[in-house]
């Protein structure tokens, strides 16, 4: 096996069971990831000395079962990639497409709200339109689409406009498609596998954010666990349960990575123009 | 760049900030949530609630509203902040030099970082090194800054305590410097024991936001320097007998290092956007950590100078890149 597919496979492989574990988290976790006991506060893992049998990677402060709760954080984590992801791809690849086929003033103006959208710092943005829009997954949600679609759209534009410019497109029209028929039909399909590059990468990017917004408290108001929750909580624990920080870390760093590592070995396989 | 070309690329700026302020006032101004109520601590009376509504002007029409409103941050009004009851403006500019410090340092890293791994990287190419680099390179633009802010903490602040994790400066040697470039300051001042201070304290977080960045230049100018390698003129300084170091520096690094400055500049508006979170994550007392901080207290007329002064900081270094760009590229100085 060459190394984009191992890459490929490694990466897809941690997604796969990730998503196994969003899906089936009550059957896999071991403890009520809420249930907290005062009594087994801050147990080690299971290989340091002090730990309880069915507290596999420890408790936190409050005796919450550590790896429960990682398990139950992929469920948000995953949410927030795929519709968070799936908006912004949608948003930005729609207006990418208009932007680079049609030219003239759509794409003026365009460009010039990309262009406005870029001046924001992504972060600060996000914690702004969520300070407004009120905590919660769907201010998470809203918020990454409503930043990010800018990603897709650069990119997306950039590539249309060379197909565009390809007498395959040409042919399409003297044969008598229309414009937009040529567009969908035509262009849509040889700008889709820069797009499923961009759309793992944009996963992994949401992922991050709403990590760092849980991290600030912004994301959900519930007990829900969260990976970025679980980091804040461990960042506070770090001299003395430093596990509860470096389990959830080592699940974000692994999910970003496979993310952003699927999107790569898909652009070697697949995509000679990114290549 | 011509007079007209300069001027176009002045307009399209002019414009980008006009939208960005219609953007920061739609978000704090139309969104749900009444601006007054949140100014107003609860239990307000609805006559204070109306006297408010009138000294902002808010009993206006919305376009009335935008345009008072751009008025006056074009005088440099832009409010007051609820949670700490001083002057926007001033609270901002306070809290500005330490994140540009910040940002600056990381950004020496990253030029540093990258260019070494790309000169190594193109010295030693189509061998083991250069995949270790090409590696090294794919992980660290994997891994976003706020993770390399945490792995940091874990591993150079508490398993290895190397440096502080948390803070500026510390507290005991506080300086009572005349501005907040501490760093600047200090080494005008020729002041030891704060420099070494500050900068302890800002390498893990510098580092951090550097990372990222350095692999993106260690990947383009390592590319654009193999290219260049190529040419005739390198060839022919090597066969003069000079060093391949010799010919990087003296004649390679020059042709090559063009296509990275657009991209440093672009990326720079990126880290400057990652000191919000590293920021928060290392308690460093920049704009960054400011600006959580009154997300989480509401104070919206704060969040609003803070969000407006990171794009005007977005928007020049932008400028400034096209401009350099235009100087620097002969191609475009004489077009």
């Amino acid at each position: 096996m060459d190394r984009a597919s191992l890459r490929l496979w490694l990466a897809g492989g941690w997604l796969g069971a990730l998503v196994m574990m969003a899906v089936f988290a009550p059957l896999i976790a071991p403890q009520d990831p809420l249930a907290q006991d005062l009594f087994l506060e801050r147990l080690p893992p299971a290989w340091i000395d002090g730990a309880e049998p069915g507290y596999l990677l420890g408790t936190d402060s409050l005796g919450r079962d550590v790896l429960s709760r990682v398990i139950y954080g992929a469920r948000i984590a995953l949410i927030v990639a795929v519709l968070a992801g799936g908006a912004a791809c949608l948003i930005g690849t729609t207006l990418g497409l208009l932007a680079g086929y049609y030219r003239g003033w759509v794409d003026t103006v365009i460009s010039r709200i990309v262009d406005i959208w870029m001046s924001f710092p992504p972060v600060l943005f996000a914690i702004l339109l969520v300070a407004v829009l009120g905590t919660g997954l769907h201010s998470v949600i809203i918020a990454i689409a409503v930043i990010d679609w800018t990603r897709f759209c650069r990119v997306v534009r950039a590539e249309t406009m060379q197909q565009a410019r390809m007498e395959y497109v040409e042919s399409a029209l003297v044969y008598g498609r229309s414009r937009f028929g040529t567009l969908v039909k035509e262009v849509l399909p040889n700008v889709l596998p820069t797009i499923g590059v961009l759309l793992s990468l944009e996963m992994g990017i949401a992922v991050i954010v709403e990590a760092i917004l849980s991290f600030v408290n912004l994301s959900i108001p519930t007990d829900d666990p969260t990976w970025g929750g679980m980091i804040a909580e461990g960042r506070t624990q770090i001299h003395f349960a430093p596990w509860v920080l470096v389990v959830p870390m080592i699940f974000l760093f692994l999910t970003v990575l496979s993310f952003s590592q699927f999107g790569e070995g898909m652009k070697d396989r697949f995509d000679p123009v990114l290549r | 760049m011509t007079a007209l070309a300069a001027l176009s690329r002045l307009l399209t700026t002019l414009v980008t900030l006009f939208g960005v302020a219609v953007v920061v006032f739609v978000v704090i101004r139309v969104a749900p949530g009444d601006p007054i109520a949140m100014m107003l601590p609860p239990g307000a009376t609805q006559e204070d609630i109306d006297r408010l509504r009138a000294l902002y002007g808010l009993d206006k029409s919305i376009f009335q509203q935008f345009w008072i409103w751009v008025g006056g941050i074009l005088l440099g009004d832009f409010g007051t902040s609820i949670s700490l009851r001083q002057d926007v403006l001033q609270i901002v500019l306070g809290r500005l030099p330490a994140t540009l410090e910040l940002a600056t340092l990381a950004l020496v890293m990253a030029v540093a970082l990258g260019g070494a791994l790309a000169v190594i990287g193109t010295l030693r190419r189509a061998r083991r090194t250069e995949t270790a680099i090409d590696l090294w390179n794919g992980m660290t633009l994997s891994i976003p800054d706020f993770l390399w802010g945490l792995i940091f903490i874990l591993v150079l602040g508490v398993v290895i305590p190397l440096f502080p994790v948390s803070g500026r400066i510390s507290p005991q040697l506080d300086p009572d410097y005349l501005t907040n470039f501490l760093l600047i300051e200090a080494l005008i001042r020729f002041d030891g024991a704060v420099i070494a201070d500050l900068l302890r304290h800002m390498t893990l977080p510098a580092l951090a936001l550097a990372l990222p960045l350095s692999a993106i230049i260690a990947q383009v100018l390592k590319q654009s320097l193999k290219e260049v390698m190529h040419l005739d003129y390198v060839m022919l300084a090597k066969a003069k007998g000079f060093s391949e170091v010799a010919v990087i520096f003296r004649e390679a690094l020059r042709n090559a290092v063009l296509p990275t400055l657009t991209l440093v500049g672009v990326q720079f508006t990126f880290l400057i956007g990652g000191t919000v979170i590293v920021e928060k994550l290392f308690s460093y007392q920049g704009l960054g950590n400011l600006a959580i901080d009154a997300v989480i207290n509401r104070d919206l007329p704060l969040i609003q100078g803070i969000v407006l002064l990171f794009s005007v900081l977005f928007i020049a270094i932008n400028l400034a890149v096209d401009l350099a760009y235009a100087v620097l590229n002969p191609r475009l100085r004489h077009g």
